[in-house]
């Protein structure tokens, strides 16, 4: 994993990575609540969370 | 042992899923249901997108939070003979209100008084035939979404306006029950194959209690009426791995509200101190295990 600093591609607010972060995982932006996902470790790389869906849920 | 584990994404659900697995020494291969890309004359031969064969999985394990998504790729993998948790039957049956009641009913198993009616008209006619204040839901969906209670005829009236205009034709079955008032509370409770393995009581002050809109998780002991009537809830919509939502109406009685067949346990694991993640994957594994 690279040490560059992510940033809420909505916000700009550095984002902390936890340690065990995994590929296609949901991060929430502390700043703005934006939700993220992890699309890449190596280099970092956040996009935007897929919308809620109306079928999503359990 | 290869194990396919399906996912939308990875919540902490999944990751709790993963590292249950890991413990017991089986790396998943992670599928992204938006990868996938069915032939669906070529069976279990083709490649997931993995790079594995699909009939070279044991199992799959579905944790798609796109229920449509999780369900159909159920339908096409188990007809070819894959075996999965949960089947599509169950995945069928548990993501449609409708069929939940269905199978519950067949299966003499508590539940709210409900109705179904197909037009504005005959809608009001259930509503006011279940008495105010009554509730409509939609057939599909979750989180406490799109839940309406119902107090009096113009409130009825406005909300099935507003249903009728949306586009979806879902939203023109119209599932309604009778309000149950429960002690601030309702109960979730997780069956792995024939045991209710935890529950938690989920209070609000709101009438949805769902964790997802903030209800308050806390231990719930399992009582043998309680697994009584969990269990066979569980085998009514085809068993597995589930999650029964229960209210307790005024005289104490349980009835079963919904059934969920990719379940959310977070907040669940603290206070029940039930490694629900690790229980769940020892019961596949044993099952599979047990098959081989």
């Amino acid at each position: 994993m690279t040490t560059g600093t992510p940033l809420c591609p909505e916000c700009d607010a550095v984002i902390l990575i936890p340690h065990d972060a995994m590929e296609n995982e949901l991060l929430s932006c502390e700043e703005c609540g934006t939700e993220l996902e992890i699309m890449c470790l190596d280099p970092i790389e956040l996009e935007l969370a897929p919308e809620v869906e109306e079928d999503w849920g359990e | 042992m290869r194990v396919a584990l399906l996912v939308t994404h990875i919540r902490a659900e999944e990751k709790l899923i993963i590292a249950a697995f890991n413990s017991r020494d089986i790396s998943p291969d992670i599928i992204l249901d938006r990868e996938l890309n069915f032939n669906l004359t070529q069976g279990a031969e083709q490649l997931a997108p993995s790079g594995c064969a699909w009939r070279d999985y044991d199992f799959i394990f579905e944790r798609c939070v796109s229920t449509s998504r999780g369900m159909y790729a159920l339908a096409i993998l188990n007809s070819w003979g894959l075996r999965s948790y949960n089947t599509y039957e169950t995945a069928a049956v548990c993501g449609d209100k409708l069929r939940t009641s269905i199978a519950l009913t067949r299966h003499d198993i508590p539940q709210p008084h409900t109705r179904v009616a197909f037009t504005p008209d005959s809608a009001l006619q259930a509503i006011e035939n279940v008495e105010y204040p009554a509730v409509l839901k939609p057939v599909t969906g979750s989180w406490g979404r799109l839940l309406a209670r119902v107090h009096n005829r113009d409130s009825a009236e406005a909300i099935l306006e507003h249903r009728q205009t949306l586009g979806d034709y879902n939203h023109h079955i119209y599932y309604v029950q009778e309000y149950v008032e429960k002690p601030g509370r309702d109960i979730r409770a997780f069956v792995v194959g024939d045991r209710t393995i935890a529950a938690i009581y989920r209070a609000s002050n709101h009438w949805i209690t769902n964790t997802a809109r903030g209800g308050l998780a806390t231990n719930c002991p399992v009582n043998a009426a309680l697994d009584n009537i969990c269990v066979r809830a569980a085998r009514a919509v085809g068993g597995g791995i589930l999650a029964i939502d229960l209210l307790e109406d005024a005289t104490g009685r349980y009835v079963v509200n919904e059934i969920n067949h990719t379940m959310e346990f977070r907040n669940s694991s603290k206070p029940t101190g039930v490694d629900i993640a690790q229980e769940v994957i020892d019961f596949v594994i044993e099952q599979v295990g047990a098959i081989a």
